[in-house]
Order: C-alpha cells, then structure tokens, then sequence
C-alpha cells in the first residue's frame, strides 16, 4: 500500500499522489466504506480539462450515488479502465489498484489536506 | 395502553437503539439509521450479504419492528373491521399479509398477522409506522371485545433467511436449545409454530422479505443475544452470515416485494401497488372500504429493468418513447443476482403493459428500460 502520509486529501474524501505535473486520484478507504460495495464507476474522458471542485465522474454502490470532484485544475490524462470493469478495487484497494484519473496539472495546487489534517477530519 | 403515550419530543432524537446492538458492534457492523433505531447496514460487504443469503442464508436483527397483540373474545371480527382483510377465518398457525388502510382507502402500513390461538393473533407492523398502526388499531378497537398492546419494546425479532436457515434450525433442535411445539416439518410458508428456547417463549415463523425459504423467530430481548449467537455459531459451517439492512433491500426488491415509504403510502391505493387481493370486497364493512377503489387513471406499480450497469433510484422519472415523464421510480438498484438494473416504479397505466419500452432519466441521461412481470428474481 502507498505510504498514506505522502498523498494529499480533500474535504470531498479524495485523496491525490502529486509526483511532478501529475496528479493520481482516487476516494480515501473511508469514503469508500462509507459507500459500500462499490458497483459502478463512471469516469471522464481522456482529455477532459477539468476544475477543481466541478463534477467529473460519478461512483454509486448498492445504497448510493457519490459524485467524484476534480481536486485540481488540469486535464485527464490517464483513467483507469480496471476500475471501470472492476469497481470492487474502489473497496478492496482504494489508493492502489482502485486509483481513478490521473490529472495532467495546469496551475498551482489549491489548498490541500495532509494526512493527519485529513483523519482528524474524518474522525469527527 | 400506555405504550401508545407519545415520548416526548426531545426524547424523539435519541437514536434506540437493538437487545441485539452490542453483538453486532463487536461484529463490526456499520450502522445505519432507519425510523429512529441505529440498525446495522451491513458487517463487511453488502453484495456478500446478499450472495449469501441467496446461496446459504443471512442472519438479520429486525428488532426495530412493531409487534402488537391483538386478544380476546372480539380478536377475529376486530381484525376484520379494522383491516383489508379476512383475518377471522383463517386457522390457528397461519399468518396472513395484510394491509391497514386509512378512512379514505390509502394505505397506514402493511403487516403480517399471526394466528397464535382462537382468540390471539400477533400484529408485526413496520418499525416507522409504529406509532400510526397501533394508534388506529387501538382506536378501532373500541366497540370490540379486545386488547391492543404494543409489546414491541420488550420483543426482538431475528430472521434466518435463505436455502441453509430450516438445517441451522433443525441443528438448534437437536443440540436441544431450540423445542418448537411441534416437528419443524410441519411448519409450511407462512405457518407459526410456538415453542422454547433456552427456556423462553419463542415463535417460529416461516416467514419473510427476502425470496428466499426463512424463518422469523420473536423472542423477548433478554434471550435474543443467545439466539443470535446460537444461530450464528451452528450457521457458520453452513455458510450462514450476519446481513444488514442494505442487503435485505436489494433481497426484497428481486422479490418484488413492496416497502413502506416507497411503494406504499397514504396516498396509495392497495390495488394500484398490485395488492388488490389483499382487501377482501366481500366482507360487509372494513374502515377503509368506501375509499379503496384507485381512480380509473390511477398510475400504477411495475418492473423495469435497465440497461447497462447504471441503477435507477427512488424519485427518478420515467420517460416515455416521446420524452414525456409518464412515472417515477420508487425503488431500485443494480440487481446482485440478476447483474442488471432493475427498478420498481409507478407509471400510467397506458405505459404499463410488459415488454412496453421506456426509458429512466438517471441524472441527466435516459437510460432504457423495459416493464417486466414482477417479481424479477423467484427462487427455484
């Protein structure tokens, strides 16, 4: 599993690995348990640009429907199709395997969660 | 009859909570709220929850429902004015579903009646609808030879439904925790059989909300953490998990089978949710009668299923072929057993012949979808 502490986090429970221009996106093990059984995900297009906080995608469970935001500015480069057969990753494997886009970044990073920022968010 | 003074309102948000509530903390529930109660949405995975019960059978704590005993001389004529339908001739050890309609014909709450004796029947009413059934039992009950008591807060409930659930019970005999009064073997689909366990009362019913074969058992709360352990421990080998209440929707929803609040409600008419063979026409008098009649227009319940893997959920609208919103969704989610989308859903009638195509907005995009005969899954 990738070292928690090096991912960056949102309010919105997505969490984001930055290695240069590149953001990995996904949803944090606690918003995936919170959703259950993950059972469709549907992600945008290669090349989307995207804004942080507007929707680009959408995740639904048996009991729901969760909205995926964009946590930054820039374009999809990259989405995972193993998800897109398999939303069972989002649940088993939620920031390796169950990643969800990778973002090409235009821009500086908005605010950011650290993990401990994160957890006391979630713990309350 | 004090169980029907209202609580006060700041004791309304306290959340109440299962006899049955630590054993599942330490099981690992998450728990979810449903009409007031913190009752378990699931153990670990809610898909396995529902595999399982289809497969082996799930273990599932209903505590939160309403049981009210209806007693004396007047029960049978009580329960036949006060309900859709015929209660008073049915035989001792029979259950019936029945519905509680409102003066204007909609529908209170649906229920499972138990005829425990001659003059004892058992009235299991639905956990938010607690208050309104025994309130309109109670005050129907007036010119009757009869008793109404809410005994819910001193009675659990635990079903054991699916495929293993008669050998788990059949293991519990023979271990000799469970003695019911008669052989298991006798106790057919909606039967009630009295008996013990660990010495306390017990009622057996084969009965429940999944499709599957079950059984519901009602015993008072001090015993029921020792039930629950004892079926879990003699289910374990036979497959046999605990199962939360999302799970126990999408069950209930392969079966067709209606829930308050969604399919049903005051302003629904037994016959538009297709449970006109419920209400019984012929009897004399019923409080419900002159309202229960759907208006000719009346839009009414059916299948659909979906394409693809996206589910239609409650208050989506159904389109028709021309875009037109000829109905709502009321319950759906992708089927676990099926692998499609199916939903339940109100529609005009002139959409709602079988194989007629239309069509689900879900969020923004139509999705098609066909009316199929309902229930969507039947057990072989």
């Amino acid at each position: 599993m990738s070292d928690l502490t090096t991912l960056k986090y949102t309010a919105e429970h997505e969490w984001l690995l930055i290695d240069g221009d590149t953001a990995t996106v996904g949803i944090t093990d606690y918003a995936a348990d919170k959703l259950g059984d993950v059972v469709y995900v549907d992600l945008p297009t290669v090349g989307t640009d995207v804004e942080a906080g507007k929707v680009v995608g959408e995740i639904e469970s048996t009991k729901s429907v969760g909205e995926l935001f964009a946590p930054v500015l820039g374009t999809v480069t990259e989405i995972n199709d193993a998800v897109v057969d398999s939303p069972d990753l989002v649940n088993s494997s939620p920031f390796d395997d169950g990643w969800l886009v990778k973002i090409s970044l235009s821009g500086d990073l908005p605010a950011l969660l650290t993990r401990d920022e994160y957890v006391a968010l979630t713990a309350e | 009859m004090t169980d029907a003074i209202v609580p006060p309102a700041e004791d309304a948000v306290e959340p109440r909570y299962s006899p049955l509530h630590e054993v599942h903390v330490a099981a690992g529930a998450s728990f979810t709220d449903f009409a007031g109660w913190q009752m378990p949405v699931r153990y670990s995975s809610d898909l396995q929850e529902h595999h399982a019960v289809r497969t082996a059978a799930g273990l599932f704590d209903l505590s939160h429902m309403a049981e009210i005993a209806v007693v004396g001389p007047g029960a049978g004529a009580f329960l036949d004015h006060a309900l859709a339908g015929t209660l008073s001739t049915i035989a001792v050890g029979r259950a019936k579903y029945s519905l509680l309609l409102a003066d204007e014909g909609g529908i209170i709450d649906d229920l499972v009646v138990y005829r425990l004796d001659e003059h004892d029947f058992l009235v299991v009413a639905n956990a938010g609808n607690r208050d309104a059934a025994f309130s309109a039992l109670a005050t129907r009950a007036h010119d009757f030879d009869v008793t109404v008591d809410d005994e819910s807060d001193d009675t659990a409930l635990i079903a054991i439904q699916g495929p293993e659930a008669v050998g788990v019970l059949d293991e519990l005999i023979t271990r000799d925790r469970l003695a019911p009064d008669a052989p298991l073997s006798e106790l057919r689909y909606y039967r009630v059989l009295q008996g013990t366990f660990d010495d306390a009362p017990v009622l057996i019913a084969r009965t429940g909300y999944t499709g599957e074969d079950g059984f519901e058992l009602y015993i008072d709360n001090e015993t029921a953490p020792l039930l629950w352990q004892s079926l879990a421990e003699a289910g374990a080998p036979r497959g046999v998990v605990p199962a939360g209440l999302a799970s126990r929707d999408t069950l209930r929803l392969e079966a067709g089978m209606p829930l308050y609040g969604h399919e049903l409600g005051l302003d629904t008419k037994p016959a538009q949710a297709g449970l006109g063979r419920v209400v019984d026409a012929s009897k004399a008098s019923f409080i419900g009668r002159d309202g229960v009649t759907a208006s000719d227009d009346a839009r009414v319940l059916v299948g659909l299923t979906l394409e693809g893997r996206r589910a239609a959920r409650a208050e989506y609208s159904v389109v028709d072929g021309a875009g037109a919103v000829v109905g709502v969704v009321t319950s759906g989610a992708l089927s676990p057993t099926l692998g499609h989308p199916v939903a339940m859903a109100y529609v005009e009638q002139a959409s709602s012949a079988v194989g007629t195509v239309l069509g689900v907005d879900v969020r923004g995009t139509v999705i098609p979808a066909t009316v199929v005969a309902l229930p969507f899954y039947k057990r072989s």
